[in-house]
């Protein structure tokens, strides 16, 4: 198996093969307007090893990890973990940050709470 | 009785009101939120990477905390929730996490997901009980048609967080009822308001919570309801439809008369 | 000494491609008492067989061991060959070799290690085995059909045309089941009231046939060909003989508020009703749960303009015991309840229904007569959407919904949609859908008629949330053939939900001692050989409590569960199975341990006489086996403390045996 293929699906332990490619994940995704590949697609591109496109694309940081997908896919698929692990794949290489703390003081507002900033970096940065 | 508590970065800083009636509200009616000593972040959103160890440590420190004294580990914040209880699960279920997470943090005694985290309303509900809130209500916010906003973390996925039914939730509606409120059933209640995507797309939260404020609108709310900061915030930022939104602590502490002016 | 012969079977490559099957005969020539050890390609073949039958008169054997597949599958036709050349046919033993060993295992040499052992253990056994004879008994020329659905209906009328007595039990007030709501039938669109109703008075005036409508099965003793069944007739209030029918009472009853669950709670009834103008028994009945005279003694209304005199207050619920030769299941199906699937907005808008719902507003029997109107403000329709797949086709860890393909729901969309298009062609029709599963005769066709013909808009996805806005229903879902998410703005969702067994199936199977799937239909004997009966003799099954099906498959079903009761009734008399329980009197305690673990009640105590050592006699009390009613399940030997129970043809020495070779 292709080698990124086979770290995405250690990281995110989801067996794409349970998908039955019925797109209720992108049917109810909050964010599907704003990326370019759907949570359906990140499941089949997976499958068919195809990982490097969704690497290079901002869909990754659209999703919200609102669990919408996870909640009602009727396989139990669990879609937003694959979009995780495609996620951590790129973050964790070296200068492959989304979001570094220099971006963070232009991007604060007085009323922006805590919980905002630590998670985005968990989401965007390693 | 005594509760572990979890308070969380942003109860600590910017809803510092949510933390302060939470506690409040907690000992009027017999529960006292006995703070974790050395607490630290959970990290905001919960880590999905199954060989993500690190980022879930300071959770486990957390629940082996309430384990030794015996308590629940009760939070407000939706987000330190769903970390605490996504991360108790994976203690439970995932042996080889549980296995890494135990030598990494050397405990004398192992934790393998005994502790129960539950959330301040299922404090509410589960232990001191709705009828109770009921009995203690000094003013009871009889004509408020209130909203309640459950977004994502509160309740999925359901098989985890295992507080209520994911598309069809109740707990918060039963809280609105308790303290003399009419709770508003709106289609977005349990939709995302765009979270912490608030940091570089504001115009995709935008849309996300102005879809919320709308529905909550439409059906009749004068007042939305909450418990996590980051909803709180995003749903004030978004101009387009005038409608308040207070976190549920305060609520409560309006209805039991120990709101301060 | 028997003088035992080997025959190991290859069956086609099945066990031959993981089990060496000559090593294997080759190694059992020397086991003792073996005279005879040889491999064929296929043992159960005519070839097969008189290979084998050659072998008995050649090396005069008196015990067969076939290492071949499972017992279930062909050790009646070994034990055929056995008789025909004049051995016992308990003389012989299955190996299973196939379902035990070469599906099991990949590796050949420890699959053909495991074979030889298997066969090892069953020479062990056959030195044991003594001839049986089965004993027989008679059967009761009458069958019972419970259910009253068209499966119901079809089984009892065929059953009774062949000459036999046959009783329905149905737990409704009238038979009739799901059909009897339906408003129209795929592919041919016939109207289901029209093709059923002459049915349901065909049964009802068939002399053979006796209906016990609002009735219960409460209890089922015996053995194929003599069950004992007890029924319980609930009390409708009404005297079933003396109602006309003429319904007087049901427009008088002043408690209109009970919803009418033919209807699906969509509109009312009284607390007095018949169910539709077409019901068999044409009886009306009266719900104790809403009706005042019986709740608190006040009205009697119904009493009073009853000019037959057949209402009657004081009737209690009855029992009735009847015996049969055979039973069929015939308990049908319902929607699954939709309390789960709130992303469909199920429970949050009057607009969101069910399929089945669907069918009741366009019956023109049903809430609207007939004129498709949503329920929540009674307006035409304009933008409808269908849902697919609500419940079915889940992952067995997702957090809801069945497993399997419920099989009807692609089918009736399509006819929804379709009569939609026809009736009113201004309406919009939108169905989502995952796959369309058409394969029936005439099915495909049909659905490209919806497309082609009538302008039904197929959409490739799922929907993920319907949002109910103002008096619209935002349907938003995939689109994955033009990679969109679509908002929908629909007057009306219609949720294909999945269908289930009917609850009262998982009882009754427990009473019939009949086997269930973990989705509670019932199990057949054999997927495709023995499709209609259940493991349990004498049990048979009909329609959809056995999975999913729909009319014309279901019909068919009945009509073959009713040649195989009717195959059962023909026999004057039945052999029983002689492996039955055997109690050693000398060594039996009393202690009534088997009597209470036995689930066919066919152990009794009785005081018998016995001679002592010393020429006086004792009375004492020993467990009695009725051998006609053991079904040979072995509880009572397990039971027996002081191993005085055993069962015949699996004796504990036998079982040992076997043990010990393996062992060995």
């Amino acid at each position: 198996m292709d080698k990124l293929k086979e770290q995405i699906l250690r990281t995110s332990g989801v067996n794409t093969l349970k998908c039955m490619r019925c797109g209720k994940c992108s049917g109810t995704c909050p964010s599907y307007d704003e990326m370019e590949y759907h949570p359906h697609q990140f499941v089949y591109m997976v499958e068919k090893g195809e990982i490097e496109p969704l690497m290079k694309s901002k869909s990754l940081y659209k999703c919200l990890s609102c669990f919408a997908c996870v909640e009602r896919c009727p396989r139990n698929v669990e879609p937003a973990k694959i979009v995780e692990a495609v996620r951590l794949m790129v973050i964790r290489q070296q200068g492959e940050n989304h979001l570094t703390a220099n971006d963070i003081p232009d991007l604060l507002d007085e009323d922006m709470p805590q919980q905002a900033i630590v998670s985005a970096f968990r989401k965007y940065s390693k | 009785m005594k509760v572990s508590y979890f308070p969380g970065c942003t109860l600590k800083n910017k809803a510092k009101d949510l933390d302060k009636y939470a506690r409040l509200c907690a000992l009027k009616l017999g529960v006292e939120l006995e703070e974790i000593e050395n607490w630290q972040c959970c990290g905001g959103a919960f880590s999905m990477g199954e060989d993500e160890i690190a980022s879930k440590l300071s959770s486990v420190r957390a629940l082996q905390y309430a384990k030794e004294k015996d308590q629940y580990l009760v939070s407000v914040c939706s987000a330190c929730h769903n970390v605490l209880k996504q991360t108790n699960y994976q203690m439970q279920n995932n042996s080889d996490f549980a296995f890494k997470a135990n030598n990494y943090l050397a405990f004398d005694n192992p934790y393998n997901g005994e502790t129960k985290v539950i959330h301040y309303l299922e404090l509410l509900r589960d232990v001191i009980g709705f009828d109770k809130i009921k009995e203690n209500t000094v003013n009871p916010l009889k004509d408020k048609k209130i909203a309640a906003y459950y977004g994502c973390l509160l309740l999925r996925p359901s098989k985890v967080l295992a507080m209520d039914d994911a598309e069809n939730p109740s707990i918060m509606e039963d809280f609105i009822k308790a303290i003399g409120a009419t709770p508003v059933v709106y289609p977005y209640r349990n939709e995302c308001c765009g979270g912490y995507a608030t940091l570089e797309d504001k115009n995709l939260v935008n849309k996300k919570s102005g879809l919320v404020k709308n529905s909550a609108k439409n059906n009749g709310a004068d007042l939305i309801i909450t418990a996590c900061p980051l909803c709180k915030y995003n749903l004030e930022k978004n101009n387009n439809t005038d409608i308040p939104v207070v976190y549920i602590t305060e609520l409560l502490a309006e209805a039991l008369g120990l709101k301060e002016e | 000494m028997q003088r035992i012969g080997v025959f190991v079977c290859w069956c086609g490559s099945n066990i031959a491609a993981t089990v060496d099957v000559k090593a294997v005969a080759e190694a059992l020539k020397s086991e003792p008492g073996v005279v005879f050890s040889t491999d064929y390609q296929y043992m159960c073949s005519q070839a097969g067989q008189d290979l084998i039958k050659e072998a008995i008169k050649e090396h005069k054997l008196t015990g067969l061991v076939i290492c071949s597949c499972s017992p279930r599958m062909h050790e009646n036709t070994f034990r055929k060959v056995a008789a025909d050349s004049g051995i016992n046919p308990y003389m012989v033993e299955i190996a299973n070799i196939r379902e035990q060993c070469s599906w099991v295992h990949k590796d050949k040499a420890i699959g053909t290690e495991k074979a030889i052992i298997l066969a090892r253990a069953a020479v062990a056994k056959v030195h044991l085995n003594t001839p049986l004879t089965p004993g027989e008994s008679e059967v009761t020329k009458r069958a019972l059909v419970i259910g009253g659905g068209i499966a119901g209906i079809q089984t009892a009328l065929d059953i009774a045309d062949a000459g036999y007595k046959v009783d329905i039990v149905e737990t409704k007030p009238t038979i009739g089941g799901k059909m009897a709501q339906l408003d129209k039938t795929f592919p041919t669109l016939d109207c289901a009231a029209c093709i059923l109703t002459p049915k349901m008075v065909e049964v009802a005036q068939n002399e053979n046939v006796r209906i016990f409508s609002y009735s219960e099965v409460t209890e089922v003793g015996g053995f194929v060909g003599n069950f004992t069944v007890k029924i319980k007739k609930k009390a409708r209030y009404v005297k079933e003989d003396v109602c006309t029918g003429c319904g007087l009472c049901t427009e008088k009853c002043p408690m209109k508020k009970v919803p009418n669950d033919f209807n699906l709670g969509m509109n009312n009834k009284g607390a007095i009703y018949i169910p539709f103008a077409q019901a068999v028994p044409k009886v009306a009945t009266i719900d104790p749960n809403y009706c005042n005279m019986l709740k608190n003694g006040k009205c009697g209304l119904c009493a009073k303009v009853c000019t037959a005199g057949a209402i009657d207050y004081t009737q209690k619920d009855e029992i009735i015991e009847e015996k049969y030769g055979a039973i069929v299941a015939a308990t049908g199906y319902n929607p699954i309840s939709l309390d789960k699937f709130d992303e469909f907005a199920y429970n949050q808008s009057k607009d969101v229904i069910t399929s089945l719902e669907f069918e009741r507003l366009t019956n023109a029997a049903g809430p609207t007569n007939g004129v498709l109107l949503r329920p929540s403000d009674l307006k035409h329709p304009k933008t409808i959407v269908f849902v697919q797949c609500v419940g079915s086709r889940c992952s067995a860890d997702a957090s809801k919904g069945k497993e399997y393909c419920s099989k009807i729901c692609c089918m009736y969309t399509a006819k929804h949609a379709m009569l939609t298009r026809d009736k009113y062609p201004d309406t919009d029709v939108y169905v989502f859908y995952i796959d369309v599963r058409t394969p029936g005769k005439n099915f495909d066709e049909f659905y490209r008629r919806a497309v082609e013909e009538y302008g039904v808009h197929y959409i490739k996805g799922m929907v993920g949330k319907v949002i109910p806005e103002g008096d619209k229903l935002i349907v938003q879902g995939s689109d994955l053939l033009d990679n969109k998410q679509l908002k929908i703005e629909a007057d009306l969702v219609v949720l294909a939900a999945a269908i289930e067994p009917d609850k009262s199936a998982r009882n009754l199977a427990t009473m019939l001692t009949a086997s269930m799937d973990t989705n509670d239909f019932f199990t057949e004997a054999h997927p495709k050989l023995r499709p209609v009966e259940s493991p349990t003799a004498g049990i048979f099954l009909s329609g959809t409590c056995q999975g999913p099906k729909d009319i014309p498959e279901t019909v068919s079903q009945a009509g073959a569960a009713a040649s195989k009761v009717i195959g059962l009734l023909a026999k004057d008399k039945l052999k029983g199975n002689p492996c039955v329980a055997h109690s050693d009197e000398l060594m039996c305690n009393g202690c009534s341990s088997c009597e209470r673990v036995c689930p066919y009640k066919a152990i009794t105590y009785v005081d018998k006489e016995f001679r002592m050592p010393d020429r006086t006699t004792k009375v004492r009390r020993v467990a009695f086996v009725n051998e006609a009613v053991c079904q040979g399940c072995g509880a009572c030997t397990v039971a027996c403390p002081s191993g005085a129970m055993d069962l015949k043809g699996f004796k504990s020495k036998q079982i040992m045996a076997e043990v010990d070779a393996i062992c060995k």
